[in-house]
C-alpha cells in the first residue's frame, strides 16, 4: 500500500470557472492512430490539424489566443480511450474534447466529458446513443437511423430492390446499429429482408456467408461494416459470380477500400460529404487539404474539419472557454460546414442531408461519384 | 446442391489456409516442444516481404507467374533468415529455462512483431499486388478462383514434402532424434543447434509461402493479420495432434469446413467459437489430438 | 498473532480503506486527487486482484492457464447485469438507492457475489474436464474457453453486444477495489500456507509423485481453479462498474489474458508480492510511456514487448522469484513460524507440469534457471 501514497499525486481543488483567460487554448483529441481503426484516426487527425491551422492563421480566438491541440492515441481500444480522455480533461485541462470516430470508443469516453462538464464533439460517431450520454456531448454527423433510412430508400426507390440481404459485423456496434436501421426502414417500405448474416472483424474469408446469400437470390446486398472488410466482401462476392449492387454506409470510407478494385463496380455508399459539391467552402477545403497533405480528403477528414469549425465558432460566441458557457454556445451552433449546414438540434445532433455516392475504381484509385442527396424529413 | 458443393469448396479453401500455417506450427512444436506463438506473425512478415518484392518488380501492372514464384521464394528466404534470428536471439537463450519462460518469450516475440509491424508498415491494411491474373473457374454454379486452387494444392504438396524431409532424409532423422531427446541426440554427435535452426528456417519459410499465397487470394494485408488466423491454425495443429504433420493438415481442413458449415446456418455469429469448442471436445476424448499418439507417463 | 490482533488488523484495514476512499471520492479539505491518477490507481487495484488470483493457479499449482480474461468476463458481465437489471430493487429492499449510501453498498456486495459465483461455476465447468490435461494443452483449452465466452457475449444484446456493457452504473469505488485486492492477497496467501497450498505445491513439484503420496491432485487443482476464477470474476465486476470503463468483449480477449500472465511473470511467478508489483508496473508503464505517442504512435507497445523478451532472457524468474516481502499481518494466527514451502528453489523449474520425457530432454540445462 505504501506505493499508493507515493503515486497519488494530489493537487489543489480548482475553483469552478477558474479556467485561464490568457495563453493558448488547449483542445484535446483522442483518436485511433494505431490498431485496426488507424485509417479513421489518421484522417480525423489531418482534418483537425488543417482546421486548427486555419483558425490560428486567421488570428486565433478570443482576441488572438491560439488553439493548441493535445493528441492522444487510444490504440482502437475503448479502455484506452477512457484513460486518454481522463488524462486530457483532468491533467491537461483541455477546454473541449474532439473524437472519436468509432461509436464504441466515443461511448466509452463520453461519460467522462459529461462528468467533468467539458464539451465533447465527435466528428463521425453515428450511433444514436452517443449523444444520449448527456448534454455535453455533441456531434457533427448524421445518425445511423437516418443513414439506414437513406440506404433503404435508395435501394427500394432507385435500385428497385424488393429482396435484400444484409451482412453485418457482429463485433462492431456501428455495423449492428446500421443493420437494425436498414432492416427496419426497408421492411417499412414493403421490401423483404433476408435473415442478416454475420461475420466478425478480421475474418479472412466471407465466401461461406456469401454463398449462403447467393442461394437466396437477393436483389441487393447491404454490407454494413467498415472499410477493412468491405473491400474483401465485395471482391469475394464477385468471385462467386454475385454481380448485384452492394451498398454500404459511411464506414466504407477509408484508404483500404481500394483493395476491392474492379469488383467495386456497382457498389454505392451513403456519405457525409461529396468532393464534387461546387460550394466554394468545399472546394477551398479540398484545395487546402491537398496542399497540406498531398491527397484528397475523405469524409472523416471533412467531418473532423467541421468539428473544429463548430468548436471555434462556439468559443467565439461564448466569449469564454468556460465549460458551461461553451456548452450553451455549442447547443445553438448554426454554421455552414463542408459536410453541409451544421445546425445543432435539441438532441445535440445535426440535421443535414446525406449523399449517395457510387463507388468506382479509376486509374488505380477509388472515386466516389455523386448520385443523390437525401434530406431528413 | 450447387450451394452445398460451393460451400465444400469454400471450406477447403479456408481450411487450406489454416493447414499451411499449421504445418509450420506443428513442426516447430514437434522438435522443440515450444508453442511458437510468433509463427502467425512470421506469416504476416512473409506477406509483407512479398508485398515489397512484388511492388519493387511492379508485378501489379505486369502479372507474371514466373516472377510470382520468384517473389514467393524471395519472401521465403527472407523469413527463413528472420526465423533463424528469432531462434538465435530470443528462443535459444531461454531454451534451458522452464517451458513457461519459453512460452512467454514466444508471446513477447509475437507482440514485438505485431506492434513493430504497426510502426514500420503502418496499421492501415494494404493491397497485395496481383502477381497472378485472377481467374475464376466454374462448373455449373460452383466457382473457385485459381488462387484458392493454388492454396489447396500447395498445402497438400507442402505436407508431402515435409513428410519426406522428416522421414526420409538425414536432417529429418536428426530432427526426429532431437525431438525424441535433445541431450542424447547431442551426445550422439548431432549438432542440435543446427537442427533447431534448420527447423525454424523451414517453418518460417513455410509461413512466408503461406503468407504470400493467402495474400494473393485475399489481397488485404495488415500487421495484425497473423493474430486470429495464426491462433486458429495453431488450434488446427493441436486438433490434428500437434507434432504430427498429416494431422496438422487434417486439423486445418476440418476447422475450415466446420467454420464454413456453421456460417451456412443461422448461427454464423458463433463462427469464431467453433474452432475452440471442437478443440476442447476433441482434447477431452483424445488428449493428444486426432492423429497424435499419447505418451504414457513413466515415473 | 492472536485472534484479537487479527480483529484489530481487520478493523484497522477497513478503517484505513474507508478513510482513503473518502479522500478519493470527495477530497480532503482543499485537496483532491487528480482524477487521472485516481483512475490509474483504481486500475492497479483491479489488476492486482487479477494477477494475484491467476498466480494461485499458475504460480502455486503450476497449471498454465491463459484464459483468465474469460472468467473475468463471466463474473464482470454477471455482476453488471445484476446491478443494471435488479440493482434498484435490491437497493429498495434495504431502503436505499443506487446513488451511494447503504443501498449501493448492498447492491455492490450482491453483484460482486453473483459475479464470483458465476465465474466459480464457469471455473468448475472448465476445470473438471480440462485439468486432466497438462501443460500446453491446458493452456490451449483455457485460451479456447476465453474466446468462446467472448463470442457468446457478443451475441447477447441485453449486455450490450459489441458496444460493450455501457448501461453499467458507476458504483465501483476505491474502497471496494482495494478491499477486494487485499482480501484476494489474504486468501491466496492463506491458501499457500494451508494443507491445500502444500498439496498444490506438491503438484507443481511433481504431479505423479504427489499422486503417489496420496494427494488428490485433480480435486486440489479444480479447487484452486475455481477459487482463482471466482476472484477473477470479482475483478471483472469491479472493472465493469468502474466509471467510464464498460466491459467490452473486444477487450476481454486472449490478449487481455496474456497481459495478466505477463504481470505475474514479470513479478516472479509464484510470488504474491511479485504479482502485486507486476500488476502495478504494467498498469503504470503504458501510461507513463504515453509521451511517446505524440511523436511515434505505437512505439510504446514495441518497447513493452521488447522489455518482456529481455526480461525472459536475463531474469526469467521475474523481479521477485518466489520470494515475498513481509505480509505477516495477513497471516492466519499460529502459522507464522512455518517456513514457506514456496521458496524452495528446487520446484521452481518444474512448474509447467513437464512430463518425464521432457525433463530428460533438457537434462543438464534445467538447473540453470534459479
Amino acid at each position: 500500500m505504501a506505493a499508493l501514497g507515493a503515486a497519488a499525486a494530489c493537487e489543489r481543488k480548482s475553483e469552478s470557472g477558474a479556467t485561464s483567460t490568457t495563453g493558448d487554448i488547449p483542445v484535446g483529441m483522442y483518436a485511433s492512430l494505431t490498431g485496426d481503426g488507424a485509417s479513421f484516426g489518421q484522417s480525423s487527425r489531418e482534418g483537425t490539424e488543417l482546421a486548427l491551422a486555419e483558425v490560428n492563421a486567421a488570428g486565433g480566438l478570443l482576441g488572438g489566443r491560439k488553439l493548441a491541440l493535445l493528441m492522444e492515441d487510444d490504440q482502437s481500444k475503448p479502455e484506452e480511450a477512457s484513460n486518454a480522455v481522463t488524462k486530457l480533461i483532468t491533467q491537461d485541462k483541455v477546454v473541449a474534447v474532439l473524437g472519436e470516430v468509432a461509436s464504441r470508443r466515443s461511448l466509452a469516453a463520453a461519460p467522462i466529458a459529461q462528468r467533468y462538464k467539458v464539451p465533447m464533439i465527435t466528428p463521425a460517431s453515428t450511433n444514436e446513443r452517443v449523444t444520449d450520454v448527456g448534454d455535453y456531448i455533441f456531434r457533427v454527423c448524421f445518425i445511423d437511423p437516418f443513414q439506414g433510412e437513406v440506404l433503404a430508400k435508395f435501394a427500394y426507390n432507385d435500385l428497385k430492390a424488393r429482396k435484400v440481404a444484409v451482412l453485418k459485423d457482429i463485433s462492431e456496434d456501428y455495423s449492428v446499429g446500421l443493420t437494425d436501421s436498414v432492416v427496419k426502414h426497408f421492411t417499412a417500405l414493403g421490401g423483404q429482408v433476408l435473415d442478416p448474416v454475420s461475420y466478425s472483424k478480421g475474418d479472412p474469408d466471407f465466401k461461406a456467408v456469401l454463398t449462403k446469400i447467393r442461394g437466396q437470390r437477393p436483389d441487393v446486398i447491404f454490407a454494413t461494416g467498415y472499410y477493412t472488410e468491405a473491400a474483401i466482401i465485395v471482391r469475394q462476392a464477385r468471385e462467386l459470380g454475385m454481380m448485384m449492387p452492394i451498398l454500404g454506409g459511411d464506414g466504407w470510407v477509408g484508404e483500404p477500400l481500394k483493395n476491392g478494385r474492379e469488383a467495386l463496380k456497382n457498389t454505392f455508399i451513403s456519405n457525409h460529404y461529396s468532393g464534387d459539391n461546387p460550394d466554394p467552402l468545399v472546394q477551398n477545403f479540398r484545395k487546402n487539404y491537398r496542399a497540406k497533405f498531398n491527397q484528397e480528403p475523405d469524409s472523416i477528414a471533412a467531418l473532423a474539419y467541421d468539428a473544429v469549425k463548430v468548436l471555434a465558432d462556439a468559443i467565439t460566441r461564448a466569449g469564454s472557454t468556460d465549460g458551461v458557457k461553451l456548452r450553451d454556445a455549442l447547443a445553438t451552433s448554426d454554421v455552414p460546414g463542408v459536410t453541409g449546414h451544421l445546425k445543432m438540434n435539441a438532441k445535440r445532433n445535426v440535421d443535414k442531408p446525406a449523399v449517395i455516392q457510387e463507388v468506382t475504381f479509376v486509374d488505380g484509385d477509388v472515386k466516389f461519384v455523386y448520385r443523390a442527396t437525401v434530406s431528413p424529413n | 446442391m450447387d450451394t452445398f458443393f460451393q460451400q465444400v469448396i469454400n471450406g477447403l479453401s479456408l481450411g487450406a489456409i489454416y493447414a499451411l500455417i499449421a504445418l509450420g506450427y506443428t513442426m516447430v512444436y514437434g522438435v522443440l516442444r515450444l508453442i511458437n506463438f510468433a509463427h502467425g506473425d512470421v506469416y504476416m512478415l512473409g506477406a509483407f516481404a512479398g508485398y515489397y518484392l512484388a511492388n519493387a518488380l511492379n508485378l501489379d501492372a505486369h502479372p507474371s507467374v514466373l516472377y510470382a514464384i520468384g517473389v514467393t521464394i524471395g519472401s521465403m528466404a527472407i523469413c527463413a533468415v528472420i526465423g533463424i534470428l528469432i531462434e538465435r536471439l530470443a528462443y535459444r537463450p531461454v531454451r534451458h529455462h522452464s517451458r513457461l519462460t519459453s512460452l512467454i518469450t514466444a508471446i513477447g516475440v509475437s507482440l514485438l512483431l505485431e506492434y513493430g509491424g504497426q510502426v514500420v508498415f503502418g496499421a492501415t491494411p494494404r493491397f497485395f499486388p496481383q502477381m497472378i491474373r485472377s481467374e475464376t473457374y466454374s462448373i455449373g454454379d460452383v466457382q473457385i478462383t485459381n488462387q484458392s486452387l493454388l492454396i489447396i494444392v500447395m498445402s497438400v504438396v507442402v505436407m508431402f514434402a515435409l513428410q519426406f524431409i522428416v522421414h526420409r532424409t538425414r536432417i529429418g532423422k536428426a530432427m526426429r532424434a532431437t525431438s525424441y531427446n535433445l541431450s542424447v541426440a547431442k551426445l550422439m554427435g548431432i549438432n542440435t543447434d543446427f537442427v533447431i535452426a534448420f527447423t525454424f528456417a523451414l517453418g518460417s519459410a513455410l509461413a512466408a509461402a503461406g503468407g504470400v499465397l493467402v495474400a494473393l487470394a485475399i489481397p488485404r494485408i495488415d500487421p495484425l493479420m497473423g493474430l486470429m488466423t495464426g491462433l486458429k491454425a495453431f488450434v488446427a495443429a493441436v486438433l490434428g495432434g500437434i507434432g504430427n504433420i498429416p494431422g496438422a493438415m487434417l486439423g486445418g481442413f476440418l476447422i475450415g469446413l466446420m467454420e464454413t458449415a456453421l456460417s451456412a446456418t443461422a448461427y454464423s455469429t458463433y463462427r469464431d467459437a467453433v474452432a475452440f469448442a471442437v478443440l476442447i471436445l476433441i482434447l477431452l476424448v483424445r488428449p493428444a489430438g486426432i492423429l497424435g499418439t499419447s505418451v504414457t507417463e513413466k515415473v | 498473532m492472536g485472534p484479537l490482533r487479527k480483529v484489530v488488523a481487520l478493523v484497522g484495514t477497513i478503517a484505513i480503506l474507508a478513510a482513503l476512499n473518502h479522500v478519493f471520492e470527495s477530497g480532503l479539505g482543499d485537496f483532491q486527487i487528480n482524477p487521472y491518477y485516481a483512475r490509474i490507481i483504481n486500475l492497479i487495484g483491479i489488476n492486482i486482484t487479477l494477477a494475484v488470483s491467476l498466480n494461485l493457479i499458475n504460480g502455486l499449482a503450476g497449471q498454465f492457464s491463459i484464459g483468465h480474461a474469460g472468467f473475468m468476463a463471466v463474473g464482470g458481465y454477471t455482476a453488471t447485469f445484476v446491478t443494471v437489471y435488479y440493482g434498484a430493487a435490491i437497493a429498495g429492499l434495504v431502503g436505499g438507492t443506487l446513488n451511494g449510501g447503504p443501498g449501493t453498498f448492498v447492491v455492490m456486495a450482491v453483484s460482486l457475489s453473483a459475479g464470483a459465483l458465476a465465474a466459480a461455476l464457469a471455473g468448475l465447468l472448465v476445470g473438471v474436464p480440462s485439468l486432466r490435461l497438462k501443460g500446453d494443452y491446458l493452456a490451449i483449452v483455457t485460451l479456447g474457453f476465453g474466446e468462446i465466452i467472448r463470442v457468446i457475449i457478443l451475441n447477447i444484446p441485453a449486455v450490450g453486444g459489441a458496444t460493450g456493457f455501457t448501461d453499467a452504473l458507476p458504483i465501483t469505488t476505491f474502497f471496494w477495489i482495494f478491499g477486494v485486492a487485499i482480501a484476494t492477497i489474504a486468501i491466496v496467501r492463506n491458501i499457500a500456507r494451508s494443507t491445500f497450498g502444500r498439496a498444490l505445491s506438491a503438484i507443481r513439484g511433481d504431479e505423479i509423485a504427489a499422486e503417489a503420496m496420496g494427494v488428490r491432485t485433480t480435486r486440489y487443482k479444480v479447487m484452486a481453479f475455481v477459487v482463482s476464477s471466482a476472484l477473477a470474476g470479482v475483478a471483472g465486476g469491479l472493472s465493469g462498474q468502474l466509471f467510464a470503463n464498460p466491459l467490452n468483449p473486444q477487450n476481454l480477449n486472449f490478449v487481455k489474458s496474456i497481459e495478466i500472465v505477463v504481470m505475474i511473470v514479470l513479478g516472479g511467478i509464484g510470488s504474491i508480492t511479485g504479482a502485486v508489483v507486476g500488476a502495478a508496473t504494467l498498469t503504470v508503464l503504458p501510461e507513463a510511456l504515453r509521451g511517446f505517442d505524440q511523436q511515434f504512435p505505437g512505439l510504446r507497445m514495441v518497447l513493452y514487448a521488447l522489455l518482456l523478451i529481455l526480461f525472459m532472457i536475463f531474469r526469467p524468474q521475474g523481479l521477485f522469484g518466489r520470494r515475498e516481502l513481509g505480509w505477516t499481518w495477513l497471516r492466519l494466527p499460529g502459522r507464522t513460524k512455518i517456513p514457506v514451502a514456496l521458496s524452495d528453489s528446487a520446484d521452481a523449474r518444474q512448474h509447467t507440469g513437464r512430463r518425464p520425457t521432457d525433463r530428460r530432454s533438457t537434462l543438464g540445462g534445467s538447473d540453470t534457471d534459479e
